[in-house]
């Protein structure tokens, strides 16, 4: 009887999916592994021999100097003040860009404005104008309403979104008419229609669009570049940048393995805000009160 | 409490169609009205127009003493159960019904009671907790009705509540919102497009066709007194049968051969749309008019036999412990269970 069972032939398909997936894995990877070693080495062995590929010694020191050591021009900055600053550029640009354009997509898809659809389009175009087109206007802006150097100078301007407007009109437009005609029977108004109908439902929307809102803004760079001169305002992202760029300035080594530090715990918030949303965002889906 | 009166109540939507000609009736307070017609023939939007959820463009509407034309549909004292439900979707039951309550500032305490009263009416107490996707299709149904019933409204607004519940279901639920009805004594307007709801459910009967009024009645005026071919082949299942014929000196003839005796007193002679009730006939050895039968549709409590009759489909409802096989036989059709029609306007004659 055991004889009888014929091999099953072998699949190429699994093994060939599963390489292109490894090899993906690993590009992504490799390269976070590499600079988590590096930052384990001293500046001056960093410079001497480049990227390091087995751990050294000086983990605990870099990563302790990178937080906590006060650096820059001025001495006032450390690693714990770029990480809260860039926390709040990270969390003010995902919620503010919720929030303008949840209230923007309300507008458009629940009210009977005159001009609604072309509205839309007209902020939909805005897609083909990022901020990099607009940074000489919005800097002037800024600059004249005594706003640079500070968080609202820093986080406003970014904030206004057709991606998140786009989106939540789709969302909206899903949503059953008569939610909002019973609710109106109900004696809800406008206001209260928002939040205690339309905001729980647009959860899993609203997490999707702040996990990339908040990557997206905790990777700004131009602008905060631009905007921010004081160095207390530096975020991690030109934090990392400006480690070396003061060494080089004064002509010493550059802190290779302080930078490398950096980098890795500019990478944490984001990873964790993925992971921690992710679980959030499936349940959402999958537990679909429709 | 409270009745209803429209005084050439109308709509025109902004794209220019006349989707409710101006109509005019009144509805006694605790009254069950049914308006019944076929899909796209307004009456979602003259029900709407009652809600407040749709401006009203023509005519003025009162409920109780007030017109309330102009009157938002929270102030207007109606509730409403909608075909999807419309339950909100991430709150509880009880959340659900109590919404309407929170929002008009009753105190907590109170919500809870009424929220548990309603509950119990509706046989929705273990479920208070569940979240509407984790209720069947006629529990939802049930929540509806508590958030309409919570409210203890002047009026009650029901746009085919019925329609995505399965048959069986649809009978019992039928019986049951009647029932409430009649026990709340709540002024009550309802919009279905299934017959069988509208006659077993009304008090009165309104029939929408192409925005416009064909006929109010009692279910039995309607079914029996027919204003129109319309009505005449809408409500009733199967319809009442309609077959063209000529009126001359008391008789109908069709295809020039078959006659049958006309309804007493017809001044009336030409052309005529003679319709006749399929139960309102007899097979009967000495009847006048051959019929013959093709199919036999077995019903259990009854059947039904399609076949021609001078030549027209015909059909003829037959009590179960009457034989039935396809073939000739002849049939019993006494005056008075003829209905005669203009062929053109349609109207009853
Ligand atoms: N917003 C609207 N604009 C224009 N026409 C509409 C609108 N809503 C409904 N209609 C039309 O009005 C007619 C009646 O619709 P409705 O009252 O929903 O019919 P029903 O009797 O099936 O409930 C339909 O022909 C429909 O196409
Ligand atoms: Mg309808």
């Amino acid at each position: 009887m055991a004889r009888s069972q014929t091999r099953k032939p072998f699949k190429w398909a699994p093994v060939f999916d599963h390489t292109i997936l490894i090899l993906g894995a690993l590009f992504m990877l490799v390269p976070v592994v590499l600079a988590f070693v590096t930052s384990s080495h001293s500046a001056v062995q960093i410079a001497r021999e480049g990227i390091m590929f087995v751990p050294g010694s000086h983990l605990g020191e870099n990563y302790s100097k990178a937080m906590f050591e006060k650096g820059g021009f001025t001495a006032t900055i450390d690693g714990m003040v770029m990480l809260k600053n860039s926390l709040i550029l990270g969390l003010g640009f995902a919620l503010g860009k919720i929030i303008i354009s949840m209230l923007a997509a309300y507008a458009l898809v629940y009210f009977r404005l005159r001009f609604a659809t072309f509205a839309f389009w007209i902020i939909f175009t805005t897609l083909l104008l990022p901020l990099e087109v607009r940074i000489l206007p919005s800097y002037e802006a800024i600059q004249r309403l005594d706003l640079a150097n500070t968080y609202t100078g820093l986080i406003v301007p970014l904030i206004a979104s057709a991606t998140g407007t786009f989106f939540f009109r789709q969302f909206f437009r899903s949503v059953p008419e008569e939610l909002a005609e019973a609710a109106r029977i109900d004696g809800a108004g406008p206001v209260k229609f928002f939040i205690d109908i339309l905001v729980p439902l647009s959860q899993t929307m609203i997490a999707a669009i702040f996990i990339i809102m908040f990557v997206f803004g905790w990777n700004q760079y131009l602008w905060p570049t631009l905007i921010t001169t004081d160095e207390g305002l530096f975020t991690l992202v030109r934090g990392i940048k400006q480690i070396y760029q003061t060494m080089i300035d004064a002509n010493s080594i550059p802190e290779y393995g302080q930078a490398l530090a950096l980098a890795i715990i500019a990478m944490l918030p984001p990873v964790l805000i993925v992971i921690f949303f992710q679980s959030w965002f499936v349940k959402g889906l999958t537990e679909s009160d429709k | 409490m409270a009745q209803v009166t429209l005084n050439g109540v109308g709509k025109t939507y902004p794209n220019g169609f006349e989707a409710v000609k101006p109509s005019s009736f009144d509805i006694a307070d605790g009254e069950f009205v049914v308006l019944v017609g076929p899909s796209g023939c307004g009456k979602s939007t003259l029900l709407r127009m009652v809600a407040g959820l749709e401006d009203i463009t023509a005519g003025s509407l009162n409920i109780g003493d007030r017109e309330v034309n102009d009157v938002d549909p929270a102030d207007r004292d109606v509730a409403m159960v909608f075909q999807n439900y419309a339950l909100y979707p991430h709150m509880t039951v009880r959340k659900n019904i109590g919404y309407g309550l929170k929002n008009r500032g009753t105190s907590a305490a109170e919500i809870e009671a009424k929220v548990q009263d309603a509950a119990k009416m509706l046989d929705l107490s273990a479920l208070l907790d569940r979240k509407p996707s984790q209720l069947s299709g006629g529990q939802r149904q049930r929540v509806a009705m508590g958030r309409a019933v919570v409210r203890d409204p002047a009026l009650f607004l029901f746009d085919e509540p019925l329609s995505n519940l399965d048959a069986k279901l649809r009978n019992q639920m039928r019986i049951e919102i009647k029932a409430l009805q009649r026990r709340l004594g709540v002024t009550s307007i309802y919009v279905t497009h299934d017959q069988v709801e509208a006659m077993t459910m009304a008090d009165r009967i309104i029939v929408l066709n192409g925005g416009e009024i064909e006929q109010i009645g009692t279910p039995a005026e309607i079914y029996h007194n027919p204003a129109s071919k319309f009505v005449a082949s809408f409500m009733g299942a199967p319809p009442m049968n309609l077959i063209d014929a000529q009126l001359e000196n008391g008789e109908i003839r069709m295809n020039g051969s078959t006659v049958l005796t006309a309804p007493s007193d017809q001044a009336y002679a030409g052309p005529v749309t003679m319709g006749i009730r399929p139960e309102d006939v007899v097979i009967d050895e000495a009847g006048s008019t051959p019929f013959t039968i093709e199919i036999v549709e077995e019903l259990g409590a009854h059947r039904l036999l399609h076949g021609r009759l001078a030549g027209h489909a015909f059909t003829v409802h037959v009590g179960k412990e009457s034989l039935a096989n396809a073939g000739e036989v002849r049939l019993q059709i006494k005056p008075d269970a003829i209905r005669l029609f203009q062929p053109e306007t349609g109207k009853a004659i």
